[in-house]
């Protein structure tokens, strides 16, 4: 079944096309990359289908219409990891990974024994338990990354939008957060659509890419396809050379232009 | 701060304000009991005959206990209010008066101070005008903040308050100008007070705090989601415009009811709901219940000082708010542990 279908998405921000005619398909358990260059509108795509921007065109959610589901409905099915979450400082590690529960909750409710429990596993699956009742602002970056990653496991949707999911983490914290990523993947099933930078680490944990350029898409496909000498020049206008290394995929090396 | 702690918070602050509420009927220049104070009360609410001479009784009951039950509703009322407003706006600098309701409220006053017939009917209108102004102003600014996009975020909303804050203190002080006699009148209501004739006051304040503190509560949980920003809030489902508008409206009116019987008490809701923070922490689901009651035991304690220290004279409570409030403030800022 499909998890998400995008039809001819469109976004008009401020007057600019943002995001033009953008279709894509994501099958549910698969994790699809978006790429491109800065401004290519992928985090807008993002940001449409967790229904923060109006958009032209169609997102289908789990095969439903996402105009028609409630906003709450729709975050049952969908959680959105920002790349720059807003971080109240002055609140612990689990009651910001509690917010994630919003969604299951009534307007005015509170959380039940089995949403404690669903923070109680987030915090486990991420190896949170001992910063439990630590403030936010005593953790460091890579320890805030898995507590917001929390808070959308404990939102329970099978659907994981993530917006460059390690900026700003060293190699070995990126490393980690994309291993915990597709660990959870095959674990909870999970569907992940995300934007990311880094176009080897993309190659390498992907299962498809989507190339975006100027809000539309140029290029799908697997690694080997979309990761080719001549796409990256043509839409990154970066000089590099793409290496087939055993073991590691296709690594993106960029070379320095001689003068 | 661990869960043990957070449950001891409630207690201590309830202790906090039986001893704030003692000390309000107790202190004074006649000696009343503290035994005695509390069976003539008990004796009061569940028609009984009181212990109390003739004369202790009404200092009692006309003049102590409705001042002091005022003070908590005021006092709870405005750092809840506070502690509300930070939250929606996600602004620490935020305090009730942030969307016009304090320059309302003081052209509402100084209008009927200006224009209205000097006699016995003054003492009435004062509070509705304040009322209508401090309410006309939110609901300008709100209205204002709208047109320029809320949906920009609570920025917007900000500035419209500012703008109209500037611009009715420029019609309040306008007024005032052509009206050099009300100056004293207007002055003193701008620095708040707390006295009472009986129970009017309360009777004006208690619907509105009662309701206000409710709603504002029953929404701890919605604030804390609003914490994590417009657009993750709206990500897990919330609708962040409706329970902006909501909080607003239930702290406005709470708010503009507090002013038109209290004036301007400063400061209460920065400090009370900050003090707090720092202390317990930013979660909202204790925050706010402990606002109200700390808030409560804070300006009756504040109008024991404003009473007593230059007795029979008083002093404005807004004064005592900031003279007492601001360096208690300053040790907790220094001595709570901030991790950078």
């Amino acid at each position: 079944m499909s998890a998400l279908t995008l039809e001819r998405l469109s976004v008009t921000l401020g007057g600019a096309r943002v995001l033009d005619g953008f279709s894509a398909d994501v099958e549910g358990g698969e994790w699809v990359a978006l790429i491109g260059p800065n401004g290519a509108g992928k985090t807008t795509a993002l940001r449409a289908v967790a229904g923060l921007l109006p958009y032209e065109g169609y997102v289908h959610v789990l095969e439903d219409d996402a105009r028609g589901l409630a906003r709450k409905h729709l975050a049952r099915r969908v959680a959105l990891v920002p790349q720059v979450p807003l971080i109240p400082g002055d609140i612990t590690v689990r009651a910001y990974v509690l917010l994630g529960r919003t969604p299951h909750l009534g307007y005015l409710g509170s959380e039940r024994r089995s949403d404690h429990r669903a923070v109680d596993a987030a915090l486990d699956q991420l190896d949170l338990l001992p910063f439990s009742q630590r403030r936010l602002d005593t953790l460091s970056g890579g320890e805030r990354q898995r507590a917001t990653l929390a808070r959308a496991l404990a939102q329970d949707a099978p659907i994981l939008l993530l917006d460059e999911p390690t900026a700003a983490l060293d190699m070995g914290r990126q490393q980690q957060v994309l291993e915990i990523v597709d660990a959870l993947r095959a674990s909870r099933g999970l569907t992940v659509f995300s934007t990311m930078h880094d176009l080897t680490l993309a190659g390498q944990y992907a299962d498809r890419l989507l190339l975006l350029d100027g809000g539309r898409l140029v290029a799908a496909g697997s690694a080997e396809e979309v990761l080719t000498r001549a796409l990256i020049t043509e839409h990154y206008g970066a000089e590099v050379d793409v290496v087939d290394t055993p073991g590691s995929g296709f690594v993106v090396v960029p070379v320095r232009r001689s003068s | 701060m661990r869960p043990a702690a957070a449950r001891l918070w409630l207690p201590a602050s309830v202790l906090f304000l039986v001893a704030a509420l003692l000390a309000g009927v107790l202190v004074g220049p006649v000696h009343l009991g503290a035994v005695n104070v509390v069976r003539a009360t008990f004796a009061h609410v569940f028609g009984l005959h009181s212990p109390l001479s003739g004369s202790d009784d009404a200092i009692l009951w006309e003049l102590r206990l409705p001042r002091v039950i005022l003070a908590a509703l005021v006092g709870g009322t405005l750092a809840v209010a506070g502690a509300a407003y930070q939250g929606v706006f996600r602004n620490p600098l935020a305090d009730p008066y942030l969307l016009g309701a304090a320059a309302g409220a003081g052209l509402g006053a100084t209008v009927v101070v200006a224009y209205a017939p000097a006699s016995a009917l003054t003492g009435d209108l004062l509070p509705i005008g304040a009322f209508v102004g401090a309410s006309v102003a939110v609901v300008a600014a709100y209205m204002l903040g709208r047109s320029a996009g809320i949906a920009a975020g609570p920025g917007a909303l900000v500035l419209a308050g500012v703008t109209i804050a500037s611009f009715l203190t420029a019609l309040q002080t306008f007024v005032q100008q052509q009206h050099v006699d009300t100056v004293q009148e207007v002055y003193s209501w701008l620095l708040g007070r707390l006295a009472t004739s009986g129970w009017r006051e309360v009777g004006i304040v208690l619907p509105y705090a009662v309701v206000a503190w409710a709603l504002i509560i029953a929404h701890r949980r919605l604030l804390d989601v609003l914490s994590v920003g417009d657009d993750e809030a709206a990500a897990l489902g919330v609708n962040v415009a409706r329970v902006r508008l909501l909080v607003v409206a239930a702290a406005t009116i709470a708010t503009a009811a507090a002013v038109a019987v209290s004036g301007l008490i400063g400061f209460v809701g920065i400090i009370v709901p900050h003090t707090i923070r720092l202390l317990v922490g930013g979660s909202y689901r204790l925050l706010l219940p402990l606002s109200v009651i700390v808030g409560a035991g804070f300006l009756v304690f504040a109008d024991v000082i404003a009473r007593t220290v230059m007795s029979p004279a008083e002093l404005p409570i807004g004064v005592v708010t900031a003279f007492f409030g601001a360096p208690f403030f300053a040790v907790v800022l220094r001595t709570s542990r901030r991790p950078a």
